[in-house]
């Protein structure tokens, strides 16, 4: 990729945008549209776009597929481990209102908040992986 | 009369027509094509029907979007797009998982067309 | 109260399990932490219907706080405790069995993401029987399906990728079926907790939308029971998909399926309905006759034993719908009671065949001269296991057909009680052609020494096949919960 400048920098230019589109869409998402499926999308398009643009070898430089491999899980213990603490807190699995001893409406924005968080990491990173996966193998 | 009658049925369940469509279309690619990714394709299309025969109805004319404010009492039934949400994610993980068996049935057989793996070796 | 948290307790940690192996991916951790989360499942489980059978109320639980029916309801009565204690025992006796074969049939880097997909697959399967909402069974149904494509596509002959990729096809055109039609209902109810569908259902039943729901929901969950003709992809899957794997299928997946087609057509669209205003039992009449002998006849020519052991799962399965089809309690009882004799029968013979796959890497029948006298005990599991799939009396297959076919007479149906009987022949003929190849056949000339499966594999098995025996004798548990549970789908819709 070392003749494509326009694609270089458009690209350059537009990942950082990306990734800050993602991050309105993820924290944007208990009051509208959004959360982390889409934002966790949006991630790994941006990530998608650069291995695609510098190559697959530079990418798994910056996230070695087995750092992937560890995030798909650690996001799902996210998500699992607010429905633990719930239950630890004395409510039902995933009882959001918990959270928050005072107002519950306050628990239920933290517990989404982390929920989504973890839904994020565990769609990007498996979007990524999936995308690792196809890409390295040869014909 | 009769026929304005006839096109308003038409007309009306546009949206089922469409999934009726899509529904037989990714069927008939299933069964009719030997290529394992043709035959994803289809199954992708067949699951699209689904997005479809759920979110159409969610809409109501003359809704907003969910949002709770004074000024709107009317808006459209949020449910269904969740619902729709999370078979997008299960159709996702569907197709990842075929075409990565496909993947290796190719590294495997050095083929893709379903004649040819399963003519291949004995199966009983 | 701990128990009110039971129904979560019993599908939550095995997903949180899931995600700790998918971390760990330590062979002996991963077993570790999946057998103890299994085993608390069964304890929950049991505990859970020990509950229910005594104060007779059927537990519960709003997930994440939200009352049904606008929130998603978990919800345990009889039948589905009855089936998580099922899918939790096998779970955690294929665990204890698994670990020998494991090693011998998968790769060391992929041990752990084999427990990982197995606590998935597990989570999934109990899912689908303790939710009380028509969309999330469809999710907790692709939760157990796609990690059973990966487990079955993990055996190590190529042909079980192939078998993998047919069954993820037709497993995704039978949920795909499921969740359309349920979308019908959504449509013309709003909404999907099933018991409050019931009752929005109950004034709708005549409008086609109802109609083309309930024939969506019926075709795609036949495909998931692989209901003959729609069994084309349970023999591959079973015939290729490593021991462990093919003994936890055949258990439960298709079960699973079995009970969520009974809650469908018992307690969302009524007996009253679905059963007699339908031609739904005549049509599951046909194709169960019509499976239990094109089933057993296939078995009956086939070379491999995993697969005619598959076949016969397939006629197995016809007896369990033609219980449906009979349309009364006791054919209904009898139904239920197969379920579990089935999945206890099925599961050992196919422990015991892993065990033989295990010692001389073959599951050919050509291969198994003489093994009768070189693993005694496995082969003597097998006759005992062949006995109980022909019904002879004292064994569990014989209860479930006693059912069934006094559940026929009470319709008047005598060819009914005739087809089954002939059908038992049918089974005699294939269980006896490998007893007859494993004793009375000499092993070939220079032919390796084989001997016994490992003490942890055959004891399973054999724990299951001893279980055959007294479960044939003492009918109180599963003839007892059958009833009970029967009582409530009838009741309620009669």
């Amino acid at each position: 990729m070392r003749g494509h400048l326009i694609l270089r920098v458009v690209s350059k230019l537009l990942i950082p945008f990306l990734l800050l589109f993602a991050l309105y869409v993820q924290f944007h998402g208990d009051f509208g549209p959004g959360g982390g499926f889409q934002a966790g999308v949006i991630v790994a398009a941006a990530f998608v776009l650069y291995a695609l643009i510098f190559g697959l070898r530079e990418m798994q430089r910056i996230i070695p597929p087995a750092a992937l491999e560890v995030a798909v899980p650690l996001g799902v213990l996210i998500y699992a481990g607010v429905g633990v603490l719930t239950w630890f807190l004395g409510g039902n699995f995933l009882d959001y209102g918990m959270l928050d001893s005072h107002d519950p409406s306050h628990g239920q924005h933290l517990g989404i908040l982390l929920v989504e968080a973890g839904v994020l990491l565990t769609v990007a990173s498996t979007m990524l992986l999936i995308f690792y996966t196809f890409a390295g193998r040869g014909r | 009369m009769e026929g304005l009658n006839e096109l308003a049925f038409v007309l009306g369940g546009v949206n089922h027509w469409i999934t009726v469509f899509l529904i037989m279309a990714g069927l008939y690619i299933i069964v009719s094509r030997s290529n394992m990714i043709k035959k994803l394709v289809g199954l992708s299309i067949f699951q699209t029907s689904v997005y479809l025969l759920y979110v159409s109805p969610g809409k109501i004319i003359g809704g907003t979007a969910p949002i709770i404010s004074d000024d709107f009492a009317v808006y459209s039934n949020p449910l269904p797009h969740v619902l729709i949400l999370t078979a997008i994610v299960v159709g996702v993980a569907t197709l990842a998982l075929g075409l990565a068996l496909v993947v290796r049935i190719n590294e495997a057989y050095g083929s893709i067309e379903e004649d040819e793996v399963y003519s291949d070796g004995d199966w009983n | 109260m701990l128990i009110d948290q039971f129904p979560a307790i019993v599908v939550g940690v095995p997903l949180v399990a899931a995600a700790l192996c998918a971390i760990v991916r330590n062979e002996t951790a991963c077993w570790l932490i999946a057998l103890a989360v299994a085993f608390l499942s069964f304890v929950g489980s049991a505990t859970m219907l020990g509950q229910i059978q005594e104060y007779g109320v059927a537990l519960s639980y709003e997930m994440g706080g939200w009352a049904p029916p606008a929130g998603i309801e978990l919800r345990v009565d009889l039948l589905s405790g009855y089936l998580l204690v099922l899918v939790s025992l096998i779970a955690t006796a294929v665990l204890i069995y698994g670990r020998q074969s494991v090693r011998v049939e998968i790769k060391e880097s992929i041990r752990g993401w084999y427990y990982t997909m197995y606590l998935l697959c597990m989570c999934g399967l109990l899912g689908i029987v303790i939710t009380g909402d028509a969309f999330n069974a469809f999710v907790f149904m692709e939760i157990s399906s796609l990690s059973m494509y990966t487990l079955i596509a993990l055996g190590k002959d190529r042909r079980a990728l192939a078998a993998a990729y047919q069954y993820l096809i037709m497993g995704t055109i039978g949920a795909t079926m499921y969740v359309i039609g349920v979308g019908l209902l959504f449509t013309i109810t709003g909404t999907l907790n099933l018991v409050d569908m019931a009752d929005r259902l109950a004034p709708l039943l005549d409008t086609p939308a109802a109609i083309a729901g309930m024939a969506f929901v019926v075709v795609g969950l036949s495909l998931k029971i692989a209901l003959f003709p729609l069994h084309l992809w349970l023999p591959n899957a079973y015939a290729f998909a490593p021991s462990a794997v093919t003994a936890f299928l055949a258990a439960t997946a298709t079960k699973v399926s079995i009970y969520l087609l009974m809650r469908f057509i018992y307690s969302v669209f009524g007996f009253g309905f679905a059963i007699e205003q339908t031609p739904i039992p005549e049509v599951v009449m046909v194709l169960s006759i019509a499976a239990i002998f094109a089933g057993s006849f296939s078995a009956i020519f086939q070379e491999n034993i995993k697969r005619m052991l598959a076949y016969s799962s397939v006629a197995q399965i016809g007896y369990i719908t033609l219980g449906i089809a009979l349309a009364n309690a006791t054919g209904l009882t009898g139904s239920l009671v197969h379920i579990f004799n089935h999945a206890v029968m099925k599961g050992a013979l196919f422990m015991l065949v892993g065990g033989i796959a295990l010692q001389i890497g073959t599951v050919r029948l050509s291969d198994m001269a003489g093994v009768g006298k070189a693993m005694p005990l496995t082969m003597f599991g097998f006759v005992l296991g062949g006995f109980s799939m022909l019904g002879v009396p004292g064994t569990v297959g014989f209860v479930s057909k006693w059912y069934l076919a006094i559940g026929a007479l009470e319709n008047g149906w005598w060819w009914v009680v005739a087809l089954l009987m002939l059908s038992s022949l049918l089974v005699l003929a294939y269980m006896g052609r490998v007893i007859e190849v494993a004793f009375f056949r000499e092993r070939p000339e220079g032919a390796p020494p084989i001997s016994e499966a490992p003490k942890s594999m055959l004891m399973t098995a054999w724990v299951f096949i001893l279980a055959c025996i007294y479960l044939g004798f003492d009918t109180s548990f599963t003839v007892g919960v059958a009833q009970q549970a029967v009582d409530v789908l009838m009741g309620g819709a009669q």
